[in-house]
């Protein structure tokens, strides 16, 4: 790759940014103006972490390269999930496991 | 003696050191950030109003004890700050040090304002007797909040050691101090992802 394709490739790269940054932006906004509607709690949690997973996603895949990263590091981040989802499924086991229906202070 | 794959790709994994190194550290931090989201969920499903009673008064809204508006601001000022970051390692990728030393200035510069926001954030909880003894509720934001706002005092540690004293790596190995940056960005990022979950989880539900 000569040096010149090599700088625009990063020109690329930085333009990109631009609108990355311009989503998350009105992605924030979303997410504010869906919390004034004072929506019940399920579906107000589902729109706000599904938001909030759109705007990861960004971060995660432009900011962070992972949309143009080795298999390796995916393979970690698998590993990472396995483990989360695992502590998650403990926590929500033990809030089942729970005397009357309601923790027990 | 050098240590081995700082720029050259290691074989087995693909990567450079540091990378494969840091994203390690990032999974590590998931799983901090998320027992505490786990917390949070259990405390809250165990609460019979949420956030709760605090100051002698009823809140059945976060929104209505927290700042939304500085909660949004600072949700702007920690993503302007990621892009200031990757242009930041963009700019050395184009050999412009001098670029790369305003965008880091930059992004430095937010970190400062979204803790001085934080502060103001605290400030006025604390001045209304509001400590993390408070209620359960104030328990759990001030740790999410307190420790993500050590992760940024991290990131400025890192970042202005890399655009002071340990920017003059870039005089004799560019590429390795170009992959430093890249490492410290994506700790940053981290930083910003887990402010994007936090702020809705906190101020908004």
């Amino acid at each position: 790759m000569s040096e010149s394709t090599h700088a625009e490739d990063i020109q690329a790269h930085v333009k990109v940014y631009i609108k990355v940054f311009g989503a998350l932006a009105i992605l924030t906004v979303v997410t504010v103006g869906v919390g004034y509607l004072h929506l019940p709690i399920w579906p107000a949690l589902i729109v706000a972490l599904l938001i909030a997973s759109v705007k990861g996603g960004l971060v995660g895949g432009f900011f962070m390269h992972l949309s143009s990263e080795k298999k390796v590091i995916f393979y970690v981040l698998l590993v990472t999930a396995t483990f989360l989802l695992a502590m998650f499924v403990i926590f929500i086991s033990a809030l089942h496991d729970q005397v009357g229906g309601h923790l027990v202070p | 003696m050098d240590i081995p794959y700082t720029v050259s790709v290691r074989p087995d994994t693909g990567v450079y050191n540091a990378k494969l190194g840091i994203w390690l550290f990032i999974a590590s931090e998931v799983m901090l950030f998320g027992g505490l989201f786990s917390a949070y969920v259990f405390l809250r499903t165990g609460a019979p109003v949420w956030p709760g009673m605090m100051g002698g008064e009823m809140y059945v809204r976060a929104s209505d004890i927290l700042s939304v508006p500085m909660a949004t601001l600072n949700t702007m000022v920690l993503i302007a700050s990621s892009v200031t970051m990757v242009m930041a390692w963009a700019s050395l990728m184009m050999d412009d040090f001098g670029k790369f030393r305003r965008y880091m200035s930059l992004t430095i510069l937010l970190s400062f304002v979204f803790l001085i926001v934080k502060g103001f954030e605290y400030n006025a909880k604390f001045s209304h007797g509001l400590y993390p003894s408070e209620s359960t509720f104030l328990a759990i934001y001030f740790t999410l909040t307190g420790l993500h706002a050590i992760h940024v005092i991290g990131g400025i540690i890192v970042n202005s050691y890399l655009l002071g004293p340990g920017s003059k790596l870039w005089k004799t190995k560019p590429k390795q101090f170009t992959n430093r940056i890249e490492i410290a960005g994506l700790y940053w990022h981290f930083v910003d992802l887990v402010w994007i979950f936090l702020f809705p989880t906190i101020y908004l539900l």
